[in-house]
């Protein structure tokens, strides 16, 4: 009984939402003006999904998807009005102030820390807002500002620090208390690329490290290629995509493509599988799904023309979510 | 376990006030310019009624002492009430902001952590200048214990009810943001009105005063007790005692108005 009940607690998400849904209520006016309706606009909708603990998830989704509003009801910021949704086994709205000490947030573009404040008091404001016992606070707090270098910002108001270097104060003060869950709105938005390297080396360590369970939401897709294992699309408040980044391909439909330098120019390659997209002198653009295999083509083609040259092109990812977009249709996927 | 609770809210409200004070103390210059410039208009504003009574003898029979009285006590709690929650006016713009979001995200009570956001204390020229008059006031009173009592509890309750004039009149904002200067005119504009003898309204003001926006028990009816004076419009003798159960009622109201802002806030993300 004890065994059974441990290994199911063991194996429930840190994050379930089953068919979570949210409308608006949205005032319009009609006959230019004159008159006021009330629409109800549903952000998100039939939305299921669920994170295990320690895993890295991206969310991503066009602007106005229902990203923010899913992030909102998980934090307890926004009572859903339809479905489930529990973290770390408590209802977010119903236990907000419980909850906020087991998760972390950080908004992209807006600074939870104190303007003009050297980063050293925000971070001790909050070591007894979240009740940190000393020790714990020394440690983090060693740590984090090892790992994030900002030992020389510690006493400098937040107002003169650059934007990377508030971006890592205001994550240091979302783990200074060990959160289960780390949401990330937008965390790379506006930092030079050297910024956002080390950013997510430190995100990718505290994975590593602490199991911290990540949420990331945004529009950068290099941080989902180098972060997260899987990735929850969604548009028009429902989910359209959920599973590893690879699998994006697939049901995006995507193709990849096989690049072939010819000897002498010849007329489109025929081999089974490929498509010929282009021509140009003797370089040739073959194009075949994303999930097949690139070696029976290869050999095809070698086996059949003199090739000075052979390389092959990954599909753009971002191509693949404009594809899953522009269709929109949410339908169900397995 | 509520009170564990209460005294560790209190904790945190003191936690983040000593925050923004140090924050303030980052431009020391303009700290104090601010308190002086504070000081001076509300000096500026009792001197308005020092003038009143160069040319009359009494105000609908009160003296210069007596009116002193009442306009420092009220100005004593109104004072206090701003400084310690004045920023909960600012709920609007928290919200436009998004920093209500960033606070919802906090382990402390939204309430605690608003009012004390941005805590200054700026209006310690008010408080100083507030001191002052009810103190020189209190040199005129008749004093007994019974009095001494009631001048306390005259000053905690008018904080309470201050308290909650300005949470509940700036829960309007949960509903429609930048309402500010409507709840301005119930709270600044009580806390003026109770700075004169109430007599000198009509008997509809006072009775509004007493039930509707209860400042007449800030200082009013206590004071009238301080002086020993009747009730000039017949209200029940009772009233001169009933300041601390005005106050607790004010706030619990604002409490409940403040508790279902804040439902109507998370369930329409506004």
């Amino acid at each position: 009984m004890s065994v059974t009940g441990s290994v199911r607690s063991a194996q429930a998400p840190l994050i379930d939402v089953r068919d979570l849904e949210r409308t608006f209520d949205v005032r319009r006016r009609v006959d230019g003006g004159r008159r006021r309706v009330r629409d109800s606009v549903l952000a998100v909708h039939d939305l299921t999904f669920s994170v295990q603990a320690g895993e890295m998830v991206g969310y991503i989704g066009p602007n106005g998807a229902g990203k923010s509003t899913t992030i909102k009801m998980l934090t307890g910021i926004l009572v859903p009005t339809g479905g489930h949704v529990s973290v770390a086994g408590l209802d977010p709205s119903r236990d907000r102030v419980e909850l906020a000490r087991r998760i972390g947030v950080v908004f992209g573009q807006r600074s939870t820390l104190w303007w003009d404040l050297p980063l050293r008091d925000s971070f001790d404001l909050l070591q007894k807002m979240y009740r940190i016992s000393p020790a714990r606070y020394r440690d983090n707090l060693g740590r984090f500002v090892e790992l994030l270098d900002l030992g020389d910002q510690l006493d400098t108001p937040v107002r003169q620090l650059s934007l990377g270097q508030r971006m890592r104060g205001d994550i240091t003060a979302a783990l200074l208390h060990d959160p289960e869950v780390l949401y990330l709105d937008e965390p790379t938005i506006g930092l030079d690329v050297v910024s956002k390297g080390r950013l997510r080396e430190f995100l990718r360590a505290l994975n590593d490290e602490r199991g911290t369970t990540l949420l990331l939401t945004t529009h950068d897709l290099q941080d989902i290629e180098a972060l997260c294992d899987r990735v929850i699309v969604i548009d028009h408040g429902t989910s359209v995509y959920d599973g590893p980044l690879a699998g994006l391909h697939v049901e995006g439909g995507s193709s990849r493509t096989l690049v072939v330098d010819l000897v002498d120019e010849a007329p489109p390659v025929e081999v089974p599988g490929a498509t010929v997209r282009r021509v140009e002198g003797p370089r040739q653009w073959l194009s075949f799904p994303a999930d097949a295999s690139a070696a029976p083509i290869v050999a095809a083609v070698a086996a059949s023309y003199d090739v000075a040259d052979l390389s092959i092109q990954e599909p753009d990812i971002e191509d693949v979510i404009r594809e899953l977009y522009s269709r929109g249709a949410p339908e169900p996927l397995g | 376990m509520a009170e564990a609770g209460a005294a560790l809210h209190l904790r945190s409200y003191f936690q983040i006030a000593w925050l923004w004070i140090r924050a303030a103390w980052q431009y020391p210059t303009s700290f104090v310019l601010l308190a002086l410039g504070n000081g001076l208009i509300t000096g500026l504003d009792f001197v308005g009624l020092w003038i009143m009574f160069a040319h009359l003898d009494d105000l609908k029979g009160f003296t210069l002492h007596e009116v002193a009285l009442l306009y420092g006590s009220a100005s004593l709690a109104l004072a206090v009430a701003d400084t310690a929650i004045g920023s909960v006016e600012r709920i609007g713009t928290y919200i436009r902001t998004g920093r209500l979001d960033q606070m919802l995200t906090k382990p402390v009570p939204l309430l605690v952590q608003v009012c004390a956001d941005q805590f200054t204390l700026r209006r310690l020229g008010r408080l100083t200048q507030a001191a002052v008059v009810f103190g020189w006031a209190c040199t005129y009173v008749d004093w007994t214990p019974l009095r001494v009592l009631v001048a306390v509890s005259m000053l905690l309750s008018g904080g309470l009810v201050f308290f909650g004039l300005f949470v509940g009149f700036s829960c309007v904002q949960f509903w429609t943001t930048d309402a500010t200067e409507f709840a301005n005119a119930f709270t600044y504009g009580g806390a003026t009105v109770t700075q004169y003898p109430l007599n000198i309204f009509p008997r509809e003001v006072l009775v509004g005063l007493t039930f509707v926006i209860p400042v007449a028990f800030v200082n009013w009816y206590p004071c009238l007790y301080l002086l020993g004076r009747s009730d000039p419009a017949g209200m029940p003798e009772a009233f001169q005692f009933a300041s601390p159960l005005a106050g607790v009622l004010t706030m619990a109201a604002a409490l409940l108005v403040w508790r279902s802002g804040v439902r109507h806030y998370t369930s329409t993300g506004s």
